[in-house]
């Protein structure tokens, strides 16, 4: 009961850090898809380079979540903003499923199909737009489903660092030993990764060939 | 697009394949393919008949470029592989494979029509080529929304065939594609080759292991064995051809040709 009276007298607020939740976990995800793909494309072309790219990408991951946002901190122009830096954060996590999906989905393409695409005289271009990315879809869209759940879940760390979003009513909660404003910060995070996955769960199968 | 007075469709002189087995010794790389030389003429079916391993599969791979002879000189129409335009050298050459060749992400007409699209063929000149190719080949019309996975294997070898003489290539290569069906089905898909050939007069190179098969498509047989052509010679003569080689096909092949 006192949950729900919170919930309802800090409606606006919720509201609000939901917004710039949404904004930190989206925005940071887009930064990853637009680098992560790519890379991962190019990897495939680049064999030598895929074990170091896959590896660089790994070894960003295990480092603490905390920790990188500090390590961040002295870096030029991001460091200055607290919001900036914690999106720079959450796009580093959000690159090894990005880069390794990619990778995977192109790889994992039938080599006869490839053999009879290049045999009718497509080009390296066609041959990547109308074959192995259609056919890799499915794939890489689960690469972004992963990567955007997991930036939801770690966007809430970066109301540590003053970055905002519904990790500031968690770590308010905490100081206040207050569940209620703990759950205020944690259900809204929840639920926006259960509605993230559903929605690009959907996409996913409605997209992939097959 | 090469010379359409050019006598022969397709010639190898003393072509060799091999693969880099190391790239530091070279000399230590396995041949595949040695001294190759002969000639496909314009208009004729040339079986190249051999067991898996045999470099059938290979040869038919150098002349649309998917691999690059290490030795000797290629032509095509007689023009040497060297000039030619490496796409166009595909699009002027129809590629026909086992089933698995299909886009499978691609409905019926799209993979038929393929090559006219990268072609960039304007509308109007895809779609009655498109219903032309369904009918040569034995399709039915309702079939172009559907996707491979929903055809049968004579299906889609069929379409596999439409594809391949879509942007009406003079030259046709075609590597088992009869290999995964039943029987029956590919018997059928024999005569209608057959008849296809007679009236489109198509040069075609086709790989096969299978002597029947060989023996009712071919104009000639062109026999290979550990990646040398052994010999070369037309189906009547092929058939009394005294070759320990060509004879050991036939007692392998005994009660069923």
């Amino acid at each position: 009961m006192n949950t729900l009276h919170f919930f309802l007298e800090n409606r606006a607020q919720i509201g609000e850090l939901t917004l710039e939740h949404i904004w930190l976990a989206g925005f940071s995800t887009l930064i990853a898809v637009m680098i992560g793909v790519p890379l991962g494309i190019l990897i495939t072309r680049w064999p030598a380079a895929a074990k170091s790219v896959i590896g660089s990408a790994n070894i960003i991951q295990t480092i603490p979540s905390l920790a990188l946002f500090g390590f961040l901190l002295p870096a030029p122009w991001i460091g200055a903003r607290a919001d900036r830096l914690a999106i720079l954060a959450l796009a580093l996590y959000a690159l090894l499923p990005l880069i390794r999906n990619t990778y995977a989905g192109i790889k994992s393409v039938d080599p006869a199909v490839l053999e009879a695409g290049r045999g009718m005289g497509m080009t390296d271009r066609q041959i990547l737009w109308q074959i192995e990315l259609p056919l890799a879809t499915g794939v890489i869209l689960a690469g972004i489903r992963i990567a955007l759940v997991l930036s939801i879940g770690l966007a809430t760390i970066a109301a540590a660092i003053g970055a905002g979003g519904l990790g500031e009513f968690i770590f308010r909660g905490l100081a206040m030993v207050d569940n209620s404003v703990i759950l205020a910060g944690a259900i809204p995070a929840a639920l926006l990764a259960l509605i993230a996955d559903f929605c690009l769960g959907w996409l996913e199968r409605k997209l992939s060939p097959g | 697009m090469g010379s359409p007075t050019a006598e022969l469709a397709v010639e190898f002189r003393d072509v060799s394949f091999r693969h880099a087995s190391s790239r530091n010794e070279p000399a230590q790389s396995e041949a595949i393919l040695s001294g190759l030389t002969f000639s496909v003429r314009q208009g004729e079916t040339l079986v190249l008949l051999g067991r898996s391993g045999s470099g059938k599969t290979t040869t038919l791979k150098l002349i649309n470029q998917l691999l690059t002879s290490t030795g000797g000189e290629i032509l095509v129409q007689g023009k040497p592989l060297n000039d030619w335009d490496i796409i166009q050298l595909r699009r002027s050459i129809g590629y026909a494979i086992q089933e698995v060749g299909l886009f499978p992400h691609f409905t019926v007409e799209r993979n038929i029509t393929l090559v006219p699209h990268l072609e960039d063929w304007p509308k109007e000149r895809i779609e009655p080529r498109l219903r032309e190719l369904m009918h040569l080949v034995g399709l039915d019309e309702d079939l172009r929304k559907r996707y491979p996975r929903e055809l049968s294997g004579g299906q889609r070898q069929r379409v596999g065939v439409a594809r391949a003489l879509a942007a009406d290539p003079p030259i046709l290569l075609m590597d088992e594609p009869f290999g995964a069906l039943d029987p029956i089905t590919r018997l059928e898909l024999q005569r209608e080759f057959l008849a296809l050939q007679k009236k489109l007069q198509k040069t075609v190179v086709f790989v096969t292991h299978d002597l029947r098969e060989a023996l009712m498509l071919g104009s000639r047989i062109g026999l290979m064995e550990a990646g040398e052509l052994m010999s070369i010679s037309s189906v009547d003569q092929f058939k009394h051809s005294q070759e320990p080689l060509v004879r050991q096909y036939f007692e392998a092949f005994e009660g069923i040709v």
